[in-house]
């Protein structure tokens, strides 16, 4: 095995909790109750062991991290720590007087998600009426205190026409980026996947539609696209290779690879209750469970993209074929690419299962 | 903000908000962050982006590097400026 790689990014999922109710939630089925979460105190610790590991980002998120009431001691302690801390939240739980205590705490940046372009739409995909209004609230007081702040789409049959406004609607927030992110079918999501599932011919106009909205908006906003899976040729580098550019921890402190990590059951993960996050990445069995590419089957052995995509996502792998080594079936190398072609070209119009904890 | 294609003396050159320089020791060095983003900084551009507080004008930090490194001030000019407009181009920088 070559030298260990050192992890650039830390995602802190502080809660499970959240107000909202979305039908493509990428957290697992099984959430983490109130009484398991961490302390800000070992968030602390488990801060500075991460910067003493390399990592540079940390990711506060969730659920919605704003659930917690002692979120901004959290963020403080990221920042002293000497990490770049980004805020992920839905809007909707933070208040602009939290919002300003962050800011002073020397938060560095803040990605709010929006639903749609349209209000209605929006509350209706979020499950939460008002939660559209609030979102812009939050965005409004980020831009005025001067942290950048990232839109953040989660695209999907219902919004896939309205990417051009919503970009539109991220320029009117005065957002520095926006990321466009289709909807990748783990946890929650799997459930909802013939109702998210856009078609191939949307998906196509999708593509495009991002493409010119590059050219038009160059120099105003940096729009970062993430490919839509399921109608994908090749795999994505799932977090940039397994155990080799990110961790994340969960809110009781298990420290996962990636943060779907948990549907793949013959996974042991450790905690940071019990272990030195240096220990957690260079020893747990989890994180040497896909390290590297040695594991990986034909047609990845002999592939040439092997050290490109890592031979894609193992838990998708494992969701669609049962096997967590096999080739990504996104990729159509894959024996089983047939099964992603197959459920790609399944739309249901039927209510979304809102998540509810 | 419009693009520059050259920076003027008196201009004070700043990291904005959300752009931030850091060493990071496991990493090996200085690092300039950005959201979602990476960049490594070798110790010259390091150096230079120390001193890009908003405080400093551009001619100062330009002769006070000249001093530091000991080099032709018209060199240390073209290098800062080359820096620090493909900084600016991608909002990294204030000038």
């Amino acid at each position: 095995m070559a030298e260990l790689p050192k992890p650039l990014g830390l995602l802190a999922e502080l809660t499970h909790r959240c107000p909202l109710g979305c039908p493509y939630c990428s957290n697992p089925l099984a959430l983490e109750p109130r009484d398991d979460e961490l302390d800000a105190g070992t968030w602390s610790r488990v801060f500075k062991e991460a910067a003493a590991l390399g990592v540079l980002h940390v990711h506060l998120s969730g659920g919605e991290p704003g659930a917690r009431r002692d979120l901004v001691d959290i963020a403080a302690n990221a920042r002293e720590a000497g990490l770049y801390t980004n805020l992920i939240t839905s809007g909707v739980g933070i208040t602009t007087r939290t919002m300003r205590d962050l800011w002073e705490a020397g938060l560095d940046h803040v990605q709010v998600s929006i639903q749609d372009a349209d209000a209605v739409s929006a509350d209706r995909i979020a499950g939460y009426r008002g939660a559209f209004q609030r979102k812009h609230a939050l965005a409004a007081e980020a831009v005025r205190l001067g942290l950048p702040l990232t839109v953040n789409l989660v695209v999907h049959r219902a919004n896939i026409e309205r990417i051009s406004d919503m970009v539109d609607l991220a320029l009117k927030l005065k957002a520095s980026r926006i990321e466009i992110a289709h909807v990748q079918y783990y946890g929650w999501a799997l459930k909802n996947r013939a109702v998210l599932m856009p078609t191939a011919e949307q998906v196509t106009r999708a593509v495009a539609a991002v493409e010119e909205l590059r050219r038009k908006h160059h120099g105003k906003i940096v729009i970062d696209a993430v490919v839509p899976d399921y109608h994908a040729r090749f795999p994505k580098p799932c977090v940039g290779g397994w155990g080799r550019r990110s961790l994340n921890v969960t809110p009781s402190g298990r420290v996962l690879p990636c943060h779907a990590a948990e549907s793949i059951p013959e996974l042991t993960f450790w905690n940071v209750r019990d272990h030195a996050l240096e220990d957690i990445w260079a020893n747990s069995p989890a994180f040497n469970a896909f390290r590297g590419t040695d594991f990986l089957p034909a047609p990845c052995a002999s592939c040439e993209r092997r050290e490109v995509d890592f031979g894609g996502c193992r838990c998708q792998a494992f969701l669609l074929t049962g096997d967590a080594r096999a080739t990504d079936p996104v990729c159509h190398l894959s024996p089983h690419h047939a099964r992603v072609v197959e459920l790609a070209a399944v739309q249901q119009d039927a209510p979304y299962t809102y998540r509810r904890m | 903000m419009a693009e520059a294609d050259a920076i003027v003396d008196d201009a004070k050159p700043r990291l904005p908000r959300g752009v931030r320089l850091t060493n990071s020791e496991a990493q090996g060095g200085w690092v300039l962050l950005a959201p979602e983003r990476i960049f490594k900084a070798d110790p010259i551009a390091a150096e230079i982006l120390k001193r890009c507080t908003g405080e400093a004008t551009f001619a100062a930090i330009v002769d006070e590097l000249a001093t530091v490194f000991n080099a032709p001030r018209q060199r240390i000019h073209a290098d800062v400026s080359k820096l620090l407009l493909g900084l600016a181009e991608k909002k990294l920088l204030e000038v």
